[in-house]
């Protein structure tokens, strides 16, 4: 079997036998079923920015697509979580499609700043409209219609294993594209877009691809957010939530397939120890950070490959 | 010691396990701690602001919350147990919220969450208090707890919301300042509940809202939206939150330095902001909705008082070590009264540990009237259990020569509004 096949298969297994040995307690099982599912998210981040070099700093618009397009058809329209599931992809897909097709007009910064414009549209779109959206304050999407098959997903035990597989989902779809002749495109694109260009590749078209898988993962992983965790709300529309896959994919490794989830479990309990420790918690997050950069500049899983293991994709 | 793992395995099968996930288990913290012995304080998950948009608040909320805390513990605690309070900051953020939650419930192993103001993070949270089953008493003023939208879990009883506080304005607008209102206010959620229930009582007491002004929540600047208010307009309604207050008021003041029309404000607009502030004269002779009087009133009961005392807010509102750091007096009563309801409920319940959280839910809703007391400083209250919702006087102050100056109460009855709900039919 492949090494990397080996290697992803078994990071998969530890998550599966931390919850199955019961080795979780309560409190960092539900961290990690959040963790997944922002992770999931990271990868669809990693597969723009990572494989492909295009810095966005828009894709909350992503995430809040697939959030509030599940949130709200289940909310107003009763639909039930598959079909929701199903409209948050399709409707992810179509506005990835859109946004790719306009910001692929522009290069490095100006696609950061349109990124990060359209994504500001989408937010105050949010809140100017509070009637069907709930503005700032969001919505719950109750337990009830929190069932998916018999299964309550409000469950802890269902939810983290529901996580997992919406991460595992999501991790196997970006193994296939770093394997594929259309991955090694992207990264040649990511490498050098004029040789790819003057080797006969339609490098737009692929750019564009990378947008749209890009942001119908992030789509697909806001919408799982929304239903395991029954909140929808425009914080996840903020720029925050553009910056936090950026930081998680820079710290865990940019281009490497669970480099996202490397960065966001780091992220996610260096704020929860630093918490701990002091209310001026944010000083040791930023300081750790900086050391992240300094001596590990590829990322944590990204270091290793290049010092190490030159298979890891 | 600390209890490792949750469920009983072989120590082949933990060796295993611990070698799968090394270092991460060895983390500090990672595991849970024990359950409470009966003799063990009674730990009160503290959701506060200390960063982001409520910021201020949260200072303020923290500063009451350890002062009810003290008073609490030096009289005996609650069932002879001291209260420790375990403070965790959400940021200002719903996301940040509930995994504050999580950490009380799972980690710290909190006997009930309290506190947190802005209504984003409490709706965020309250789902996962619903799902942990932790009695999650807010201090918010969003009408989102009565409204039905969150679950038995979820209660209110330390201060109004602000459906019954706008409700409870109308008359009092109408019959002293004038007919034709126009609404100043942020566009998202907070304001829309302003001018959508402000609109609707004071039409209803035949008043009429000639203009709607809304500001864009990321606004920084003002003033081009003041021409948007109609020549003809008698009242200004106009209410703000977050850091950008103080300019605001100041460039409303610019705007219409001396003249304009009569202002009615709700004390977000300058909450924890100093008013002897260059720029904010002309704020004198308007009105101001308070929660309770920032100022201490010439009528100030002997509750007030004791409170003002313990919390170490000046007659001016502002801290008594430093007469610049204004309080967020408004509204941080919430938090005193609060923490005082979970003590009666605690004692009328026989409270003794986790177990019994319902029963303390159950002695919650069965409470009605609270008198004006050293525990309900701001004022009596009713609690309409059904709909985990407080209900209370509202105080509306007219600034003169610089200080707020109570100009009117309500009466309690003034407030109510038709159930939404009924919390006590959901099951535990």
């Amino acid at each position: 079997m492949r090494k990397d096949l080996i290697l992803h298969l078994s990071a998969l297994s530890v998550l599966l036998l931390l919850e199955l040995l019961g080795i979780f307690s309560d409190y960092h099982q539900g961290n990690f079923a959040r963790i997944l599912v922002l992770a999931a998210y990271g990868v669809g981040y990693n597969i723009l920015f990572g494989y492909t070099g295009l810095l966005s700093l828009g894709h909350a618009l992503f995430f809040s697509a697939g959030l509030y397009a599940s949130g709200l058809s289940v909310y107003h329209l009763d639909y039930d979580i598959g079909q929701s599931i199903i409209l948050a992809i399709g409707i992810s897909a179509f506005i990835s499609s859109l946004i790719g097709f306009l910001a692929l007009r522009t290069i490095g910064v100006s696609f950061m700043i349109v990124t990060l414009m359209f994504s500001q549209i989408a937010y105050l779109s949010i809140l100017y409209f509070g009637s069907i959206t709930r503005g700032d304050e969001g919505f719950v999407i109750q337990q009830s219609s929190r069932i998916f098959f018999s299964l309550d997903l409000s469950n802890p035990t269902i939810r983290y294993y529901s996580a997992l597989l919406i991460f595992s989902l999501c991790i196997f779809i970006n193994l296939w594209i770093a394997k594929s002749s259309f991955g090694r495109v992207l990264v040649a694109i990511r490498e050098n877009s004029d040789r790819a260009l003057m080797l006969g590749y339609n490098v737009q078209s692929y750019k564009l691809l990378s947008i749209i898988i890009s942001g119908t993962i992030s789509g697909f992983a806001g919408a799982c957010y929304g239903i395991l965790f029954g909140y929808v709300g425009a914080s996840f529309a903020t720029v925050s939530y553009s910056i936090f896959p950026l930081l998680w994919v820079l710290i865990g490794g940019a281009g490497t397939v669970l480099g996202p989830l490397v960065g966001a479990i780091f992220m996610f309990y260096l704020i929860d120890y630093a918490s701990d420790i002091t209310d001026a918690y944010m000083i040791i997050v930023g300081v750790s950070l900086l050391i992240v950069t300094l001596f590990a500049r590829r990322g944590l899983l990204g270091e290793l490959r290049y010092r190490f293991f030159k298979w890891i994709p | 010691m600390k209890k490792i793992i949750k469920a009983n395995i072989s120590r082949r099968k933990l060796m295993k396990g611990i070698a799968s996930v090394g270092s991460i288990v060895a983390m500090p913290g990672f595991v849970s701690y024990s359950q409470a012995a009966s003799s063990s304080p009674i730990k009160i998950g503290f959701q506060v602001h200390r960063t982001g948009i409520g910021a201020a608040y949260g200072r303020w909320y923290d500063r009451t919350t350890q002062a009810a805390v003290k008073i609490i513990n030096d009289s005996g605690g609650i069932n002879g147990r001291p209260l420790e309070i375990i403070a965790e900051d959400d940021g200002t953020d719903p996301k940040r919220g509930a995994e504050a939650l999580e950490k009380f419930a799972n980690q710290h192993d909190c006997d009930v969450a309290f506190g947190t103001l802005f209504s984003h993070v409490v709706i965020g949270s309250a789902p996962r208090a619903g799902e942990l089953k932790l009695p999650y008493f807010v201090v918010s003023e969003g009408h989102h707890v009565a409204s039905g939208m969150l679950n038995r879990y979820t209660l209110q009883p330390g201060i109004t919301d602000v459906k019954s506080q706008v409700q409870a304005m109308a008359p009092f607008v109408k019959d002293n300042l004038g007919k034709k209102v126009t609404m100043v206010y942020p566009d998202f959620a907070f304001g829309h509940d302003h001018r959508d229930y402000f609109s609707a009582a004071f039409e209803s007491q035949g008043g009429q809202i000639i203009a709607k002004v809304p500001i864009p929540p990321t606004e920084s600047s003002f003033s081009k939206y003041f021409p948007k208010i109609p020549r003809d307009t008698e009242v200004l309604y106009h209410v703000m939150v977050g850091p950008a207050v103080l300019t605001f008021v100041k460039e409303l003041g610019e705007f219409y330095g001396s003249k304009g029309p009569k202002l009615f404000g709700f004390i977000d607009s300058v909450e924890a902001v100093d008013l002897s502030t260059p720029g904010l004269e002309f704020l004198d002779g308007s009105y101001f909705w308070e929660g309770n009087p920032r100022y201490a009133q010439a009528n100030q009961t002997d509750h007030d008082k004791f409170y003002r005392n313990a919390v170490g807010v000046d007659s001016n509102g502002a801290s008594v070590s430093d007469p610049k750091d204004v309080s967020t007096y408004a509204h941080m009563f919430g938090c005193w009264e609060t923490l005082h309801i979970i003590k009666k409920g605690m004692e009328e319940s026989g409270y003794s540990g986790i177990k019994d959280r319902a029963k303390l839910i159950e002695a919650v809703e069965s409470m009605t009237s609270m008198p004006l007391s050293k525990a309900h400083p701001q004022g009596a209250k009713i609690f309409n259990g059904k709909t985990h919702q407080t209900f209370g006087h509202q105080y509306i102050t007219k600034m003169t020569n610089g200080k707020l100056v109570l100009a009117h109460t309500t009466s309690i009855e003034d407030t109510f509004y038709p159930d939404e709900v009924d919390y006590t039919k959901q099951s535990f």
